[in-house]
């Protein structure tokens, strides 16, 4: 696949590495003990710790340790049996230490790589680079007040995995499905609840273009990227930015940038200032962190089926493409869904692509428009394993099927309950049909002839008729198979 | 009344010869009388009295029940404001309390005060403080001398007789050498024994909560007292502190005592090399063996703890900005202006000397021939000691190159005053435990004190050797 | 001479200390004499040696994933120079 841009000169190449910070999902910050829930009043979770008050130690947080080695063992990385804290240097309102403490040179987690699958059913390793923790800085609110900027220091100290990418992204496209599938592992491993929009999942993005061949170009950094849609936004304006400067002449400054989400523009930041010095330096009211390997062995032991397992099995055991299986792992509730569905009934592992067709088109409708998450669906996967029996064994209709599933997501009730109360079931009964059409062909005499004259397109509406009178239980094979028959017979 | 010790006090009060109340007004009043040495940033007579009431409510077990001690303003402390002797910290009161004042509060002693200290412990004359000099109490009228620093304030409150203990931190020296100039016992035990909780920091690789106190008995029932484990402090050691009072032994036989030869400096005057000789013999008399020993990178310890030092306190002292507490310079325009002239108006020249050092030495470009260079050193320094302590169960030596300096000797050039720390400067950076006793005097009549050390966790060693040492003088 | 006043500002500017020209003048001298001074250092061979960071032979503790909320708003706040509406309040930040 290529994924070269066109200029209006040249081709381009866009080279596209990815920093995802991810909150790590703990109840407790990284080195105090305030909590890290979302939404609370300013500066209600701040400890004297995370307020950098004279005198205050970090002390780190052993489940947040587990969080990043897990995550580590997500991604297929090296997890690194000594690791140092550090301390990296920078004024901030919201930085109260004046310093972040995070790791440079002596990561938790070392190399590792994600895979990410297309439609085409290709899938392509991104490799990663480093896993770290760091703490989060506070947050600066410049729209209070029309003087001053406000700071609230709830999430300074929150913990953050931060997770580097080598350039082997290509594409915005590309760029999507990685994120998407870091988040999904997140997800699975439980490490990170994945929340785009609270923040707990963000990226900054590095672009640069380059002739196909080249050297790598001068990048430019977009910061603090919180969706996916704007992800891709930012990439194709920033690739198209960078291409037309390069095409006329130009040359790309190396650059920090902001995304503005409301013209889809990327501007530099304002305060620039001066370069970056950030004085790395091992922070001495820590001791290096050792882990040693039967405590990684005892977390791998913990490691749940990832989404790429998942999919290998979906592939395997259920025939369904790669490309099907990558669509229905990717979020874990959803796949999870699709599991109990299959086991529900041995029968069903032959229908799984049913299965998949009735969660992912007729169920998800229903979810959304109730705007319901589906691990809090009305319909039981076990109910909706018994409705894909109902429709195999034709006791009900696809059609019928459907009106079903929303009595079924309105009751939560079974749906054989619902077929036998509403006398749904199918006409399979071949006398049955046999009556209703005669009595069609016998009130619509003159459609009848026109058909015989060589009219064939209203046998649609006579299997309509048909139908309408069956009230939509008339078996649609068996009726059709009856009229044909019936017609042929009249010629 | 007299009162000569913590042990003389603690059985006047058993014997109900005293009231605490009574204490508290002695105590007061001595203070009172001793303004003009600017030794206290806080004192204030209301605090005072209100402890004294609660104390007396507290069950006589407490160890140090009615005790009067002067703490250190750089420990944070809920009843005081706490200042590091710094502008940038004025008014600023602590809602919390650190975790060694807190441990003395809890065995009733009496807080007289927060003692004046060079601005965030960066000095050793206790002249950088934003609140002035302290003046060392065995000044002579026409000639005030400097009591050392930074804990000089302090050192000198025990010398003046204002408590009969007092906290102390020392980075380089800072509790060892106000107290040789004062003429007190001062001990600064292993890295990590202290908690380091609530105390502002400095170095924090570096930084150990000690005491001062009138002799060694007292010191060991203060160092019992504030030392312990702390799971607030991730440095702090998860070790049992012995009994360092009830263990108490001044024999010295069979002990290895180690003379390291690169402690004989030029420059070192005769008395104080003198004094050394004595103490040497003193200890071969009581029965110690007395071996000369070689600490081999000790003359390279100055320069690495100046690159160290400032190095962490350029770090931590970034969080003075003006936004959470303390000083906030007015008319700022924007964030950077606010930082850049808070932090120029609140730090004096030392602190900020000492923050541009650390800032560059860590500074890209700069960091491996400097920061990292030192830190090998550092490890070097390390194992001398390590090596000699396989087979010596202490060193002796001078504790400072000079006796009590006058005041503003030495402030033009700052290597000449970095030198005070000469002998002090290698146990900090190794991380053992070092004393300060005072043993004789010289020809001014001032006091001269050397330093016993010994390996991690060894405090029990050193004041039994100290002990023995003190009765030379009593 | 290590340092000149360019360098001696970039380095104060990083710090957020103002130097005014005479303190530049004054801190370009002792700060020289100290580097200087330190230098003494390139004589000792540390080719093999591992820096030391902490002197201290504990094990980094690691704490119990507990939440506690001990400490109130108005403690946080209490000692802040400027603060409005539950916030600290610093002069207005152009991003």
């Amino acid at each position: 696949m290529s994924n070269l841009v066109k200029g209006k000169k040249y081709q381009w190449e866009t080279v596209i590495g990815l920093e995802i910070h991810a909150q790590v999902k703990s109840n407790s910050k990284l080195f105090s003990n305030s909590s890290t829930v979302f939404g609370s009043k300013p500066n209600s979770q701040v400890s004297l710790v995370d307020a950098a008050m004279p005198g205050m130690l970090p002390v780190i947080n052993k489940y947040c340790i587990e969080q990043a080695v897990k995550t580590g063992i997500g991604l297929k990385a090296k997890i690194n049996n000594y690791s140092v804290f550090d301390r990296k240097n920078y004024f901030y309102a919201d930085l109260p230490q004046g310093y972040q403490i995070s790791q440079y040179k002596y990561p938790i987690v070392g190399e590792g790589k994600v895979t990410i699958d297309f439609k085409d059913g290709s899938s392509k390793d991104i490799r990663i680079v480093r896993l770290h923790l760091e703490q989060d800085a506070g947050k600066s609110l410049h729209d209070q007040n029309p003087t001053k900027t406000y700071v609230d220091l709830n999430r300074s100290g929150v913990a953050l995995m931060e997770i580097v990418s080598e350039p082997d992204i290509r594409s915005a496209d590309e760029a999507g499905l990685y994120i998407s599938k870091i988040r999904s592992i997140l997800m699975y491993l439980d490490t990170c609840d994945g929340n785009m929009q609270e923040g707990s999942l963000r990226a900054d993005v590095n672009i640069s273009v380059r002739k196909p061949g080249d050297d790598y170009g001068t990048r430019c950094e977009i910061k603090n990227l919180n969706s996916i849609k704007f992800i891709k936004q930012a990439i194709n304006y920033e690739v198209k930015r960078q291409i037309e400067t390069l095409e006329e002449g130009g040359v790309i400054d190396q650059n920090t940038l902001l995304f503005n989400t409301s013209n889809g523009k990327t501007r530099p930041m304002r305060s620039k200032e001066e370069a970056h010095d950030y004085r790395y330096f091992p922070d001495p009211d820590l001791l290096p962190l050792e882990i040693n390997q039967k405590d990684i062995d005892k977390l791998k032991i913990s490691i749940p089926e990832l989404p790429d397992d998942r999919k290998k099995r979906y592939v395997k055991d259920y025939s369904l493409s790669n490309y099907d299986a990558s669509v229905l792992t990717a979020d874990k509730s959803v796949s999870d869904y699709f599991d109990t569905v299959i086991k529900s009934d041995k029968s069903l592992q032959d229908s799984s692509k049913i299965v998949v067709n009735w969660i992912t088109s007729e169920l998800f409708s229903l979810l959304k428009d109730n705007n319901i998450e589906i691990y809090d669906s009305p319909v039981s996967p076990n109910h909706l394993g018994k409705l894909v029996n109902l429709i195999k064994a034709n006791v009900i209709s696809g059609k019928i099927a459907k009106d079903v599933l929303l009595e079924m997501f309105n009751s939560k009730e079974d749906p054989e309950i619902i077929i036998q109360k509403k006398g749904l079931k199918q006409v399979t009964d071949t006398s049955e049909i046999e009556i209703i059409v005669d009595e069609v062909l016998l009130n619509n005499k003159k459609m009848v002839e026109e058909y015989l004259s060589g009219k064939d397109k209203l046998l649609g509406f006579f299997i309509g008729q048909s139908m309408k009178k069956s009230k939509g239980k008339a078996n649609p094979k068996i009726l059709n198979d009856i009229l044909k028959n019936k017609l042929s017979k009249k010629n | 009344m007299e009162f000569k010790s913590i042990t003389q006090l603690k059985t006047l009060l058993d014997e109900n010869k005293i009231s605490i109340k009574e204490i508290a007004e002695t105590y007061i009043k001595r203070i009172n009388e001793k303004k003009e040495l600017n030794i206290f940033v806080y004192f204030n007579e209301d605090i005072i009295h209100y402890q004294a009431k609660e104390i007396e409510k507290l069950p006589n077990d407490k160890t140090l029940k009615g005790i009067p001690i002067a703490v250190k303003d750089l420990f944070c402390t809920k009843s005081m404001p706490t200042t590091a002797g710094s502008k940038i910290l004025e008014n600023f009161k602590p809602t919390y309390e650190s975790f060694v004042t807190q441990k003395l509060i809890n065995q009733g002693s009496m807080f007289v005060g927060k003692t004046n200290l060079d601005e965030f412990a960066m000095g050793s004359a206790t002249n950088t403080s934003y609140f002035g000099n302290t003046i060392n109490p065995l000044s002579k009228n026409d000639n005030p001398l400097a009591p050392g620093g930074s804990s000089g304030g302090s050192a000198a409150a025990v010398a003046a007789d204002l408590c009969l203990g007092a906290t102390g931190t020392d980075t380089g020296g800072s509790i060892r050498q106000p107290a040789s100039f004062c003429g007190v016992v001062g001990i600064k035990p292993t890295y990590g024994l202290c908690s380091r909780w609530g105390i502002a920091a400095f170095a924090s690789s570096l930084d150990q909560a000690g005491i001062f106190s009138k002799n060694v008995k007292d010191a060991s029932i203060l160092l019992q007292e504030i030392a312990g484990y702390d799971q607030r402090d991730s440095t702090s050691s998860n070790v049992q502190v012995p009994s360092f009072y009830k263990n108490l032994n001044p024999s010295l036989d069979g002990k290895v005592v180690g003379i390291p030869k690169e402690y004989t400096v030029d420059g070192i005057s005769d008395e104080i090399n003198g004094v050394w000789e004595e103490a040497i013999k003193s200890l071969e008399k009581k029965g110690a063996k007395i071996k000369y020993v070689s600490l081999p990178h000790t003359k390279y310890a100055l320069p690495t703890y100046y690159i160290i030092a400032p190095a962490e306190a350029s770090s931590n002292l970034a969080r003075y900005d003006g936004v959470k507490y303390g000083f906030r310079a007015s008319d700022a325009k924007s964030l950077d202006d606010m930082y850049e002239l808070t932090r120029s108006e609140g730090f004096g020249k030392e602190v900020k000397r000492r923050i541009l050092i650390g800032t560059y030495v860590l500074s890209a470009g700069y960091y491996d021939a400097y920061y990292l260079k030192a830190q090998k050193v550092r490890k070097l320094i390390a194992n001398d000691f390590v090596e000699t302590f396989s087979d010596c169960d202490l060193i002796l030596t001078p504790t400072a190159p000079s006796a009590a300096f006058p005041l503003n000797e030495k402030q033009d050039d700052p290597i000449k005053m970095y030198l005070n720390d000469v002998f002090t400067v290698p146990a900090s950076l190794a991380g053992i435990p070092g004393i300060s006793i005072p043993y004789g005097k010289d020809k001014q009549g001032l006091p001269l004190g050397i330093q016993l050390l010994s390996k991690h966790y060894n405090e029990q060693e050193i004041f039994n050797a100290a002990f023995a040492l003190e009765k030379d003088y009593e | 001479m290590k340092l000149d006043t360019n360098t001696i500002n970039k380095i104060a500017k990083l710090a957020r200390i103002r130097l005014s020209e005479e303190e530049a003048k004054e801190l370009l001298k002792d700060m020289n004499s100290i580097l200087d001074w330190v230098e003494q250092l390139n004589e000792v061979n540390t080719d093999a040696v591992e820096p030391l960071a902490n002197i201290s032979s504990a094990i980094l503790p690691q704490r119990k994933d507990e939440a506690q909320d001990i400490n109130s708003t108005d403690e946080i706040l209490k000692n802040s120079p400027d603060k409005l509406e539950g916030y600290f309040a610093v002069p207005k930040v152009v991003e």
